[in-house]
C-alpha cells in the first residue's frame, strides 16, 4: 500500500495573524484522531512560521543560506501528512476532508505526492 | 500518471472507508452482519444514483449511515409489526430489537469492536475469520481476497456467505465478550491479523503487483485496532511486532525476487519510520502490561533487538535469547526453541546451542522441517565437525521444497568438505 505525502501550503500573508482558530483546531484533531485509528496516519504536523525557518540552497556548487520567511514565494509549507492510503483516490478524499475543516476564509493547498518505495 | 479518480471512483472509495462503520452501526440495528452488509450495499448504491446529480455531501460517511440506519430502522419495525401480528394471534413476541442510537464516536468504536469481535469469532473457521474479517473490517472486494490467497473468486464469495449463515444459525451475539472468555476471543481476533500479515509476508517474494499487500491490510487492521482497544498490551505487542517485520519489506527480497535472510539483509533499507512505530507501540505495550509481556510483545520485543542493531554480528543475541525463553515458557513450541537456539548460538557458542537443538531431535512437529537440520549442519560447521555437518545439510537439502534454497543448502554441503 502506497505513502502519500500531503503537503500543506498556505498563504502566510493572508493567514490569520492570530492563528487557527480553537474550532479549527478542534475539528482538525478530531478529524486526525479518525485517520490515525483508521490505521492511515502514519505522521503528521504543523510547521512554526517561515520567518523561523530558513532555506538552504546548493547552486554552481556552492551553498547558500536564506533566512526565513519566505516572501517571495506566495505560499510557503506550513505542514505536512504522511499517510498510507489504498491508492491516489483515498489520499484525496482523506485530504479533502482535512481541508474542509477550515473556516472559508482560509486559503490552503496540499500537494499530495505519492512517496516512491524500493 | 494517475488520472483524477472518476466520479464513482470516488463515491466507491468514500464507500470502501466507511463501510466497517456503516455495517457494525447498521448490524447493532439488526443483530445480523449479513443483512447489516446488504444495507450498507444498498446506501451505497443510493449514492452512487444521488451523489452524481445532487453533488457529494459534506459529510458523505454520515450520509452514508444515515441512510443505512434508516433501512435498518424500516426493517425491524417491519419484523416487529409482523412479531406483533403474530403474537395477536396467539403466538409469543421474539425479542424486540433494541432501538437505534445516536452516533456518538465512542459508539462508532463500540460498533466497530463488536463487528472485529464477530468476524473473528471462533465458530468459524481460520479460513473464514480472515474472509470475513477482510471483507467487513479491510474493506477488500471479494475479487481482492481471492486474488490475494491465489482461489477464485466464487470460492471467496462462498466463504463469505456460508460464514454469515454459521453467525446467523448459530445466534452469535454482535458484542464484545467480557470476563473470562475476553482474553481467548481477543487471542483469537490477534491470530487472524498475523495470519493475514504472514500470507501477505511469505508472498512478497511472487511477482504479483496486482495482489492486494495483506501484509498492509493487516497493519492498518491491528492500528485501528490499537486505536479501539487502546489499554489492551497484547494488541500493542501485535502492532509493534507488524511495524518491525514490515520496516524489513524492502530489505527481504533481491532484485530477482528471491528472499534475502535477515542476516545478509542491507539495514539501510531497513524503513526508518516504521521501526520507530514499532518501538512506540511495543513502549505502549510496556505500558499498558499489568502482568508479564504476552507472546506477541515478546515477539516484537525480539524483532526490536534487530531493529536496534547495525548488524547480525552486533545483535543483542543475549537479550534475544532471553526472550526466547521467556517466550517459550509462556507459549511453547518446537520452533521457539530452535529460533533460541540459533540466538544463543550467537551468544554463547556452537556447543550450547547444540544441545538445544539436539533435545528437538525427537520432535514429531519438526520431523520434516528442513531448518532443523540447517541450523544443526550450520553449529556442527562452526564446531569443525564436518562430515557430521555435510550429512546435515544434505538432509536439510532434500527436505526444502524450495529450489534456491535447496541449490544454497546442497553448495554449503559441498563446502563443508
Amino acid at each position: 500500500m502506497p505513502r502519500y505525502l500531503s503537503l500543506v501550503r498556505i498563504d502566510e500573508a493572508s493567514a490569520p495573524a492570530e492563528g487557527p482558530s480553537e474550532e479549527l483546531m478542534q475539528r482538525m484533531g478530531e478529524l486526525i484522531e479518525e485517520i490515525t485509528k483508521a490505521g492511515v496516519m502514519l505522521d503528521t504536523a504543523g510547521l512554526t512560521p517561515s520567518a523561523q525557518g530558513a532555506r538552504v540552497r546548493w547552486e554552481g556548487g556552492s551553498i547558500s543560506v536564506t533566512d526565513g520567511p519566505f516572501t517571495e514565494s506566495k505560499e510557503v509549507v506550513g505542514g505536512y501528512a504522511l499517510m498510507q492510503c489504498k491508492d491516489m483516490a483515498e489520499a484525496l478524499e482523506w485530504t479533502k476532508r482535512f481541508l474542509k475543516t477550515h473556516e472559508e476564509f482560509w486559503t490552503v493547498t496540499c500537494e499530495v505526492r505519492e512517496i516512491a518505495e524500493g | 500518471m494517475e488520472a483524477q479518480p472518476t466520479a464513482a471512483h470516488a463515491i466507491e472509495t468514500v464507500f470502501r472507508l466507511e463501510s466497517p462503520r456503516v455495517v457494525a452501526g447498521v448490524a447493532r440495528i439488526v443483530r445480523d452482519i449479513g443483512i447489516a452488509e446488504e444495507l450498507a450495499q444498498d446506501a451505497l448504491v443510493a449514492a452512487l444514483e444521488r451523489w452524481p446529480r445532487d453533488g457529494v455531501p459534506d459529510n458523505p460517511g454520515a450520509w452514508l449511515m444515515a441512510t443505512a440506519r434508516h433501512r435498518a430502522v424500516d426493517l425491524v419495525r417491519r419484523r416487529e409489526t409482523y412479531a406483533r401480528k403474530l403474537a395477536e394471534i396467539g403466538r409469543n413476541l421474539p425479542d424486540a430489537a433494541p432501538p437505534p442510537e445516536p452516533a456518538h464516536p465512542d459508539d462508532i468504536d463500540d460498533d466497530l469492536l463488536r463487528l472485529v469481535f464477530t468476524t473473528c469469532h471462533p465458530v468459524l473457521s481460520r479460513e473464514a475469520r480472515i474472509a470475513l474479517t477482510l471483507r467487513l473490517l479491510g474493506g477488500l472486494t471479494t475479487a481482492e481476497i481471492a486474488r490475494a490467497h491465489l482461489v477464485p473468486e466464487p470460492t471467496i464469495a462462498q466463504r463469505i456467505v456460508r460464514a454469515k449463515r454459521a453467525l446467523a444459525t448459530r445466534n452469535v451475539a454482535f458484542e464484545v465478550p467480557y470476563g473470562p472468555e475476553r482474553e481467548a476471543r481477543l487471542g483469537s481476533v490477534l491470530d487472524v491479523i498475523y495470519l493475514i500479515f504472514n500470507e501477505g509476508y511469505a508472498a512478497t517474494a511472487g511477482d504479483d503487483l496486482l495482489r492486494p499487500g495483506l501484509c498492509e491490510d493487516a497493519l492498518r487492521l491491528t492500528r485501528l485496532l490499537s486505536g479501539l482497544m487502546p489499554k489492551e498490551p497484547e494488541v500493542h505487542g501485535l502492532t509493534a511486532l507488524l511495524e518491525f517485520q514490515a520496516s524489513r519489506t524492502a530489505a527481504r527480497t533481491a532484485p530477482d525476487g528471491t528472499a534475502v535472510l535477515l542476516k545478509d539483509q542491507n539495514r539501510r533499507r531497513w524503513n526508518r519510520m516504521l521501526i520507530a512505530r514499532g518501538i512506540r507501540a511495543l513502549a505502549r505495550a510496556d505500558a499498558t502490561a499489568t502482568g508479564a509481556p504476552g507472546p506477541y510483545a515478546l515477539q516484537a520485543a525480539i524483532a526490536a533487538c534487530h531493529a536496534h542493531a547495525y548488524s547480525y554480528a552486533e545483535t543483542d543475541w543475549r537479550t534475544i535469547a532471553t526472550l526466547y525463553a521467556l517466550l517459550a515458557a509462556r507459549a511453547p513450541s518446537p520452533v521457539v526453541e530452535l529460533n533460541r537456539a540459533v540466538a544463543v548460538s550467537m551468544a554463547e557458542g556452537p556447543a550450547e546451542a547444540l544441545e538445544l537443538v539436539d533435545a528437538l531431535a525427537a520432535e514429531p512437529a519438526l520431523r520434516d522441517y528442513h531448518l532443523l537440520p540447517s541450523v544443526r549442519a550450520d553449529l556442527l560447521s562452526r564446531l569443525g565437525r564436518t562430515a557430521e555437518a555435510r550429512t546435515e545439510f544434505e538432509r536439510a537439502a532434500s527436505l526444502t521444497r524450495n529450489e534456491r534454497e535447496r541449490a544454497l543448502l546442497l553448495r554449503r554441503a559441498a563446502e563443508a568438505g
